[in-house]
């Protein structure tokens, strides 16, 4: 619908790291059983990628499959295609025990990107986000300052980060103090 | 007068100068300088007064022990009170005021303590304020809390800002003198990662100023060697001017570093807080030395030995023309020796020890100083500056010999490793005889999550007093922590160092040995706070034996320097006291921070705005501009009312509560729980966790719920939709979605696991919009779409549709009694729903309402509200709301409570409405007072008020409270208390105010 | 500040992750439980000085409710478990008592 709009509507900021609010962004929670093969076929059938590992992230094309719990994942796409693929998903669940939901409209994604990204999020969330420890493929959910958040990198320097919608300001927000020019901790 | 050299200061950059202000006063410095090298450069040795007695202060020590030189730093949005001198690097534009004292610090009138100091002794106030009773708070206290605290809290809102950073390492280490580098560089050799940090902007530590020499190369040499290894090193990162402040569990450390403190205006954070997890932690902390009790050890100008060498070789800075030394051991003598070859005059070094005969003492007699043994120091002469000192026996009761013309007086009693680190986390110390110190003991290390050890120390810190132990030590530190850290360690060897005999120092915990009482009253432990020896010496008379009493009691070590001088040397005035051993008397308990960090550090990021998240529901920006008085409700921020132009906000709330009740309002309802619970299961879920069946309800109809915790106490309500078949909508509190969804969560992870039941929270999916009022389904029949007659979708029914051409779930509950809908569209869409509802609505005078007119609506129709009816000691069945406890159910949580027989209870206070006989507003909160009074002579209490509200729809004040048995006493007139210790009275009703049938919400 | 290893994801959380949840194995008692039964359910907990089995939930992180074996003196922990269980796994009974010789299945729950 043409007059949707994400929580903060693409605001942006530009430090030692780049923060960008990206906008509608398509979200979907899926919970089943994991290590029931009809389900994993499901999930393969309607999104054309296999069940992620352990805090991993399975993408292709413009579809991410992101391992949140031992029986959840975030499936996130486009915003316009969240709808159908919750029927598709739906549709190819059947009777399997299970639940898919849009949160889309739950969600604010930020990138963080730039030399300064690691670092930014460094500030905020009890992660060891050296090079060594933490890299593309992986996701964490874990805490941004005083909120839960989940991220996971879409490139060398650059990261997605998904939070509540309702706090998206405050996490801009901090994102933009730990992003600030001049405040690099030199650590990575 | 203390005075800059023209030679020396290893630290100074002399082609920088920096201009600075103390007290108003302008002076110069060089970069490099501490504030305190460049006021000693400056004379200016008195740089504060005394905590209790006001007594003139000057620079004790070179560094972050430093009791007396704390200064108020900065100003306006910059001040900082209580900042040492020795740790404040010097500049341009600094600015400095000195603390404690009115009305100058020449002059203070607070000095007159002093002269009373024989009837302040420990414990002055303890004894002194207690009787009579009135007096506490009406005299000493005010002026006890007038003349209490050091320095003044700053008054602006600080200008810079602060972060956090978390990192994670193999091996950390605290300290950068050559252990803490040595160690780095042994474990960074194995390829652990590595993370080295230093206090001070310098590396090396002490050993560049007492000369030391290691493989053959001036220390400060082989400093700058390691430091370019330690660079190359990927693996290693290395840091100054940040400090270990804290060591704590499972591997966990505090680093403070200080990035503005000496650029303020580089527009960098001020502080960054490491918040470090390490699998091993080194401590190579390095060592205090210890001030000697002689009377009048704290007169301006006396001062640690090694402080005085370090002005010297480090600053360039003299800090007296004649400089007496005094000691026990052989480190001071360095001092005396350094200070000749500069040409300063040292006109004795005075030792208590019988016979010295060490190559150092042997050298400075050499050079030509009196060296007195078997001596000690009977008296400082002085009062704002050392004048001289007498000489007398140290086994003698202080009988002068000679009096000693000097201007200064370096005092050395020994070293104490800095323990502080190692013992934040549950290291144990044990006590060397030899060098009478407290050092760690290797065996009984603070452990880890794997139980294993995870702090080990290295260098002087372990204990180790020579450069090639030192080095030795910090090698084999360096290897084991990266051997623990899951590295192997290379095999090279620890550095060698030229190392010059020492004679055996011997303690002296009082100068002379048998000193008078006089004198004793003028010895100081802790120069902060001024505690002396006799004052130690009265606590253990009076009965203190604990080492943790004697402190509190005395206020030994309880100054911002936290006893970092004093500690020893008190408690072994203490242990001497008591006839025990020092080790049997023990130390006080060491807590982190190490030293004093700021809190701005502490808060990182978490200020102002971010404080704490505040949620914002997809219409928050519309609210703001639009008028909204904000609310608190758990996170969120709901609009309270929305003020007009003219108007109060009690007038909003009641125009907002009228216009719903005679047209129809708009709410934002967005914060309200939605929580999706699906599965096989999710019928007898639900029937577990409300105390309804939920089970039963037909899907496309709603039904409202309670939730009671295992306590059989109220914990959450709402109303609750079924979806489809296995498909449940359950709305909860607007605090408490988060709370209820991790409830459900709890009981089917840890519980039922096989029973089959998902859950999610779609709270923030969707905006919730209620219409409410008469004319609500005429707006949403002007805004085309879906049927939402009376026929098609009836009170407590739901259903999905298109309104205005959003998609939206309608349904059809009522929280103020009136026609209602309350629509969900996804949150995207929220703003452009409510805009459309606006203007389709403004034809019926629809008007956005707050929470408050929602609150007195629902109090107008008796509705509960979760924490205002309830406090989690309330009960349903306390409520009235038994018709909501469902009795076909073998079990719910909370049922089996329930019955317990304080619940099961005629006797429990239970809702009713109030209405007060003048038509006045109960006050919120107060208690119905009945006659006579408890066990505790306060007045029996039979009820009290929970929601209080005037109603601008009665006209009239009318409210709902828990009365002892309430329900049975209608028309009952009680009387409330108020504040102002009057009464109130008000009439037991029924606490349904308005339309009793329900006929307005059922249309 | 603690480090529990969350069973489920791995991952070696802070305590900031997490929350606690009190001890870990209680029997729920219902409707027809004797008083003596319900209060012991509601209100008596073992609070050793010792080995303690206890819940935690991953909150700021997988949401998955676990348990841990963890020394309450010195902090070590012992191990971390699913919470889909009424007992510890033996194989950390057994590990615990190599640790711990004074340690015995009555001090377990």
């Amino acid at each position: 619908m043409s007059n949707a709009v994400s929580a903060l509507q693409g605001v942006s900021y530009s430090g030692m790291a780049q923060v960008v609010e990206l906008g509608l962004q398509g979200m979907i929670t899926l919970r089943g059983d994991f290590s029931d093969a009809d389900f994993a076929a499901a999930v393969h059938a309607a999104t054309g990628l296999a069940l992620p590992d352990q805090r991993k992230v399975m993408s292709k094309d413009a579809i991410s499959l992101v391992w949140m719990s031992p029986d959840e994942l975030l499936i996130a796409l486009p915003h316009s295609e969240a709808d159908d693929m919750v029927a598709k998903l739906s549709a190819a669940l059947g009777d399997l025990h299970h639940m898919v939901v849009n949160v889309s409209d739950a969600r604010a994604v930020f990138e963080i990107s730039g030399a300064g990204a690691r670092e930014a999020l460094a500030k905020l969330a009890p992660v060891d986000l050296s090079p060594t420890a933490f890299d593309q493929g992986i996701v964490r959910r874990t805490r941004i300052a005083q909120v839960p958040a989940a991220f996971w990198m879409t490139g060398p320097d650059t990261f997605h980060l998904v939070a509540f919608r309702s706090v998206a300001q405050y996490v801009f927000d901090v994102l933009t103090v730990s992003a600030a020019e001049g405040s690099e901790a030199g650590f990575f | 007068m203390s005075t800059r050299l023209a030679t020396q200061g290893r630290l100074v950059n002399r082609d920088t100068r920096m201009e600075f202000t103390f007290n108003g006063k302008r002076l110069q410095g060089y970069q490099g300088d501490t504030l305190a090298s460049a006021l000693l450069a400056n004379d200016q040795m008195l740089l504060g007064r005394s905590f209790k007695y006001h007594r003139p202060r000057g620079v004790v020590a070179s560094g972050a022990e430093e009791p007396n030189a704390l200064v108020g730093l900065g100003q306006g949005k910059r001040f900082e009170p209580n900042q040492r001198v020795t740790t404040t690097e010097l500049f341009d534009g600094l600015s400095a005021s000195t603390q404690n004292h009115w009305p100058s610090l020449e002059f203070d009138v607070g000095e007159i303590n002093n002269s009373m100091a024989r009837i302040l002794p420990a414990g002055f106030y303890y004894k002194t304020f207690m009787a009579p009773r009135f007096a506490w708070k009406h005299v000493f206290e005010p002026v006890i809390r007038h003349s209490a605290g050091l320095g003044k809290a700053p008054k602006d809102k600080d200008a810079d800002r602060y972060e956090h950073f978390y990192a994670f390492v193999d091996v950390l280490i605290i300290g950068g003198g050559i252990a803490g580098l040595q160690a780095a560089k042994s474990a960074g050799d194995s390829g652990a990662k590595v993370l080295l940090m230093e206090q001070t902007p310098h590396w090396g530590g002490r050993a560049p100023v007492d000369g030391a020499e290691i493989d053959g190369k001036s220390a400060e040499i082989w400093v700058g060697d390691t430091l370019q290894i330690l660079d190359k090193m990927d693996n290693v990162t290395i840091r100054t001017r940040m400090m270990g402040a804290g060591i704590y569990d499972h591997g966990y450390a505090l680093g403070y570093e200080r990035l503005g403190d000496h650029q303020p205006d580089a527009g960098l954070p001020r502080h960054r807080l490491w918040r470090i997890r390490a699998k091993q932690i080194i401590t190579a902390t390095g060592a205090i030395e210890r001030p000697l009790s002689f009377a009048g050890n704290d007169v301006p100008g006396v001062m640690l030995a090694s402080a005085v060498r370090d002005y010297m070789v480090n600053y360039g800075v003299s800090v007296g023309d004649r400089t007496v030394v005094v000691t026990n051991n052989d480190d001071a003598y360095r001092t005396a020796i350094a200070l000749k070859q500069s040409g300063l005059d040292v006109p004795a070094i005075i030792d208590a020890r019988p016979i010295v005969t060490s190559p150092l003492a042997t050298k400075a007699l050499q050079m030509g100083i009196r060296v007195e043994t078997g001596k000690g120091i009977a008296k400082v002469k002085g009062h704002k500056r050392v004048e001289g000192v007498q000489l007398c026996l140290q086994a003698g009761e202080g009988s002068i010999i000679e009096e000693i013309k000097c201007d200064a007086v370096a005092m050395s009693g020994g070293w104490s490793p800095v323990v502080h680190l190692w013992s934040h986390c549950g290291g144990k110390l044990t006590w060397d005889e030899d060098h009478a110190f407290f050092k760690p003991d290797p065996t009984r290390a603070p452990t880890g999550d794997t139980g294993a050890a995870f702090v080990m120390t290295a260098g002087i810190a372990s204990g180790d007093m020579t450069t090639g132990a030192v080095l030795e030590n910090a090698d084999a530190a360096g290897k084991a922590a990266a051997k623990a850290s899951g590295h192997i360690p290379r095999r090279f060897a620890a550095p060698k160092a030229a190392e010059e005999p020492c004679d055996p120092m011997a303690p002296v915990w009082m100068m002379p040995q048998g000193a008078s009482y006089d004198l004793r009253m003028k010895m100081w432990l802790d120069f902060q706070n001024d505690v002396k020896v006799s004052d130690v010496q009265l606590a253990a008379r009076e009965g203190y034996e604990s080492v943790e009493h004697t402190k509190r009691y005395t206020t030994l070590g309880m100054a911002t320097d936290q006893g970092k001088l004093s500690n020893i040397n008190g408690l072994a005035i203490l242990a001497d006291s008591l006839g025990a051993d020092i080790p049997q008397v023990g130390t006080t308990t060491f807590r982190p921070p190490y030293t004093p960090i700021s809190m701005g550090a502490i808060a990182g990021e978490a200020r102002d705005e971010i404080f704490q998240p505040l949620r914002q529901t997809p219409m928050h920006e519309w609210h703001d501009t639009h008028g909204a008085v904000w609310e608190p409700v758990g996170h969120w921020r709901r609009p309270y009312a929305y003020q007009q132009a003219g108007e109060t906000v009690e007038q909003a709330v009641h125009r907002e509560v009228l216009n719903t009740r005679k047209r129809v309002g708009l709410l934002d309802a967005s914060t309200l729980g939605k929580l999706v619970v699906k599965g096989p299961d999710a019928g007898k879920f639900l029937d577990m966790l409300y105390t309804n069946m939920m089970s039963t309800l037909k899907v496309g109809r709603c039904r409202y719920g309670l939730m009671c915790n295992e306590n059989g106490f109220l914990s959450d309500d709402g109303v609750v939709a079924h979806i489809d078949e296995d498909t449940w909508l359950c709305h909860t509190t607007s605090g408490g979605a988060d709370r209820i969804h991790q409830w459900m969560e709890e009981w089917l992870q840890t519980e039922w696991w096989d029973w089959k039941v998902y859950v999610a929270n779609l709270t923030e999916q969707y905006a919730q919009i209620a219409v409410v009022g008469p004319d609500a389904r005429k707006v949403l029949q002007a805004m085309g779409g879906m049927d939402v007659s009376k026929e098609a979708l009836p009170f407590m029914a739901w259903a999905d549709g298109k309104i205005g051409g959003f998609d939206t779930r309608v349904y059809r509950i009522s929280f103020s009694g009136e026609l209602s809908y309350e629509i969900a569209v996804p949150a995207s869409q929220g703003q452009a729903f409510w805009d459309a509802l606006r203007e389709v609505g403004s034809a019926y005078g629809m008007q956005p309402y707050g929470t408050e007119a929602l609150h007195i609506m629902r109090a107008e129709k008796g509705f509960i509200m979760i924490g205002d009816e309830t406090d989690g000691t309330v009960i349903p069945q306390d409520l009235g709301l038994h018709w909501a406890l469902s009795k076909k159910k073998e079990d719910y949580l909370g049922k089996r409570a329930q019955a317990r027989s304080y619940m099961d209870n005629p006797d429990r206070w239970q809702l009713v409405g109030l209405e007060t006989v003048d038509g006045s507003v109960l006050p919120d909160g107060c208690y119905a007072i009945d006659e006579g009074e408890n066990e505790n002579s306060q007045a029996n209490m039979f009820g009290r008020v929970t929601s209080t509200y005037y109603s601008p729809t009665l006209g009239k004040g009318i409210a709902m409270g828990l009365v002892h048995n309430g329900p049975d006493r209608m028309g009952e007139v009680i009387r409330f208390g108020k504040p102002d210790k009057t009464f109130v009275e008000a009439r037991i009703v029924d606490p349904v105010f308005y339309d009793k049938e329900g006929e307005k919400q059922n249309v | 500040m603690l480090i529990l290893t969350c069973p489920y994801c791995g991952v070696a959380a802070e305590e900031s992750e997490l929350t606690a949840g009190g001890e870990a194995h209680l029997t729920r008692f219902g409707p027809d439980s004797t008083d003596a039964d319900f209060q012991s359910y509601l209100f008596t907990r073992k609070n050793p000085k010792g080995v303690n089995f206890e819940r935690w939930r991953h909150a700021n992180g997988c949401g998955k409710w676990f348990h841990a074996a963890r020394c309450t003196m010195t902090l070590e922990v012992f191990g971390t478990y699913p919470a889909q269980t009424t007992e510890p796994p033996q194989e950390l009974l057994e590990k615990i008592a190599k640790k711990r010789p004074g340690f015995t299945a009555e001090t377990a729950p």
